[in-house]
């Protein structure tokens, strides 16, 4: 091979080397941007506790007594002193059996399927107005107190990283994790699809007053 | 000098009874005293309260219009000030954990302009400071990285044209037909390019490790919101943006950092993006269990139900843009899916008995917004207009009724079934539901 002909070869996989350095596939570190973050760094943001085992649950503990303080002090104003929910905010108590009825009732109860979800989200989510304020300590009393409400567990539970995995939930065995969509099996029909006489109406929005101003100003209607 | 028929217009306005003196302040007044009806134009005819020109000059061709940089960023015009976000206040306990509407019977093509691009909060709006906020990415990776909004910006750049919406969009309707808009029956979706780094790219430069198969995403806002994405997708299409339409992202949609999860409900495309954490399983957070997940009539429960299934809506006609008189209208829509292309729209004006295939609008691309039109000759007798989308996979937006006995009417979530409006003889339009 000549030396010319030789050069243009090393240039011609330089270029690729060059070109295929900057598509992806790299080996970790390849651009060197960024900075490897400290112990300290993680453990500030690494937050989440995971809803079936409860991986990543803090140490700390909280009784079913102090729950009841810390949630007339944090949470009452809008989820009622019991659970209840007032106005619009979310009921966390009841609707124990109500899945299967015309209008089911989706409280921390009766839907959700793990406890340990619930210390992770009252710590990363609430009270609302101050996210991510309360101690770890606060946060087991809380959720010690709103299964309790819920009967799930005894006045005299402690919840702690160890005792909140093993609550056994009403609904945890009713979720199906594998999207069984499409379930639906429409075919494209184009003429004599329906028969004219069975197209009724069952339904319309007029005039029921539930339709907010669609020009003008923002709307404030409110519930009826 | 001629006489200039705006000038007299302006004087008669002086009159008790007459109409505001016209001019750009006095025509948003007016518009407001006809209710907004003016500013959309439609069944309130602008040509009944004001001359037409030709053959006037109004006052805008005989003066001299404010310099460049009048409004160093730029906004609509006044008449358009009726072209907004809406919210249905009865629908969330107050609007930080709730929802704002596109005007989608006013926005033409498949791109949402940034100001009217739909809301979800879960804990308001944060204002981000871009120079303090990090993505971290740690877990199961051989090399944890804190990454600045300078460092993300230095990665392999890449623009796509994505739709995201919420799959509670027509979760108002799974009983019956109660809001009788476009705007708030299908507004939970907007469209966008959106430009960023591909989130293999990232997971390329930590390295991810060999058990790793899900990812924990995290937002920056007051609700730390998260949800769990399996590997595969997170490999596969999704995006790392700061970009949206050309310019930052909108605080309102993540600014300075959100994630694009193409095609898939809008609530995993997590705003506002602070933390990725690679594990081995699902977190099973909040926002997977008690919510985003579809109660069926048997009490059992679908998760992880991410995939947007085909679904496609007539924008006009709507509820908002009615019909004048008879005669021949462009019949227009949107169709969309997240499983990659729509293949073909067809449109039916009998509720469904015969169907006809609309034209479909270049550009059709994955998993974004694709624009159909069919010409129709309305002769003023009652109708009922429906749109009906196939994607490439072959699967056929259902009917309600279809939908209703598979999935009960307590899913909230993926209603994606035929709009049908009602046509009366007097042009008005409705949301209404068919047996």
């Amino acid at each position: 091979m000549s030396s010319s002909a030789e050069r243009s070869l090393l240039l011609s996989i330089a270029m690729l080397a060059a070109a295929s350095g900057f598509a992806g596939a790299a080996e970790p570190g390849h651009f060197g941007y960024g900075q490897k973050p400290a112990p300290g760094q993680i453990a500030g943001w690494n937050i989440d506790a995971r809803g079936d085992d409860g991986a990543g649950l803090p140490p700390g503990k909280g009784t079913v007594e102090r729950g009841t303080e810390v949630f007339a002090d944090q949470c009452a104003a809008c989820h009622g002193t019991f659970g209840e929910g007032e106005g619009r905010f979310p009921k966390l108590v009841g609707g124990a059996g109500t899945l299967k009825n015309d209008r089911p009732e989706l409280t921390v109860g009766s839907y959700w399927p793990f406890a340990p979800t619930l210390w992770d989200y009252i710590n990363r989510a609430m009270p609302m107005p101050a996210p991510h304020s309360l101690s770890a300590d606060d946060v087991y009393a809380l959720t010690a107190y709103i299964l309790n409400l819920n009967d799930l567990v005894p006045d005299e539970f402690v919840a702690d990283r160890d005792s909140l995995p093993k609550v056994k939930m009403p609904n945890r065995d009713n979720f199906i994790w594998t999207d069984p969509r499409p379930d639906t099996t429409a075919k494209p029909c184009m003429n004599a699809c329906a028969d004219p006489a069975a197209v009724r109406i069952t339904s319309t929005a007029e005039g029921n007053g539930l339709t907010p101003r669609t020009t003008g100003p923002l709307d404030t209607m409110q519930p009826k | 000098m001629r006489p200039n028929p705006w000038r007299s217009i302006a004087s008669l306005s002086k009159l008790p009874g007459a109409a505001a003196p016209f001019g750009r302040r006095s025509f948003l007044g007016l518009g407001a005293a006809l209710t907004g009806g003016l500013a959309l134009g439609t069944r309130t005819g602008r040509a009944e309260s004001l001359p037409a020109s030709p053959p006037a000059d109004p006052p805008w061709s005989q003066s001299l219009g404010p310099g460049v940089v009048d409004r160093p960023y730029g906004r609509p015009a006044d008449a358009e000030a009726g072209v907004i976000r809406r919210n249905v206040p009865w629908l969330t306990a107050g609007t930080e954990s709730s929802v704002s509407f596109s005007p989608l019977q006013d926005l033409h093509g498949i791109i949402t302009p940034n100001g009217l691009f739909f809301e979800r909060h879960h804990a308001g709006r944060p204002d981000v400071d871009p120079d303090q906020h990090r993505l971290m990415i740690h877990g199961l990776v051989d090399r944890p990285l804190v990454l600045t909004m300078k460092d993300i910006v230095r990665f392999p750049s890449v623009s796509r044209i994505h739709f995201i919406e919420c799959p509670a969009n027509g979760g108002m309707e799974w009983r019956a037909a109660q809001v009788n808009s476009l705007q708030f029956n299908h507004g939970m979706i907007s469209c966008a390019e959106w430009t960023g780094v591909r989130l293999s790219t990232l997971f390329d430069e930590v390295g991810i490790r060999k058990e790793a198969r899900w990812a924990l995403v995290e937002g920056a806002d007051g609700a730390h919101m998260n949800r769990s994405l399996p590997l595969d997708k997170c490999l596969d299409d999704c995006l790392v943006v700061y970009a949206q339409n050309g310019e930052a992202l909108r605080p309102e949609q993540g600014y300075p950092l959100r994630l694009v999860v193409p095609g898939w409900e809008g609530n995993v495309n997590i705003k506002w993006l602070r933390r990725i954490k690679l594990g081995d399983r699902p977190w099973f957070s909040r926002e997977e269990t008690s919510k985003y997940t579809d109660l069926m009539p048997d009490g059992t429960s679908r998760g992880f139900t991410w995939l947007i299934d085909a679904k496609s809506v007539i924008t006009f006609p709507c509820p908002e843009k009615p019909l004048d008189r008879p005669g021949l209208y462009e019949i227009r829509g949107l169709a969309w899916t997240g499983n990659g292309k729509v293949k073909r729209v067809d449109v039916s004006t009998d509720g469904g008995i015969s169907w006809q295939t609309a034209r479909l609008h270049e550009p059709v691309l994955s998993k974004a917004l694709t624009r159909f039109t069919i010409h129709w000759q309305w002769d003023g007798r009652p109708a009922m207009l429906q749109s009906r989308v196939i994607d490439e996979s072959g699967y056929v937006q259902p009917t309600i009724a279809d939908l209703r006995k598979l999935r009960g009417t307590n899913s909230v979530y993926h209603n994606n079934s035929i709009q049908t409006w009602q046509v009366k003889p007097d042009g008005s339009v409705f949301d209404v539901q068919l047996g």
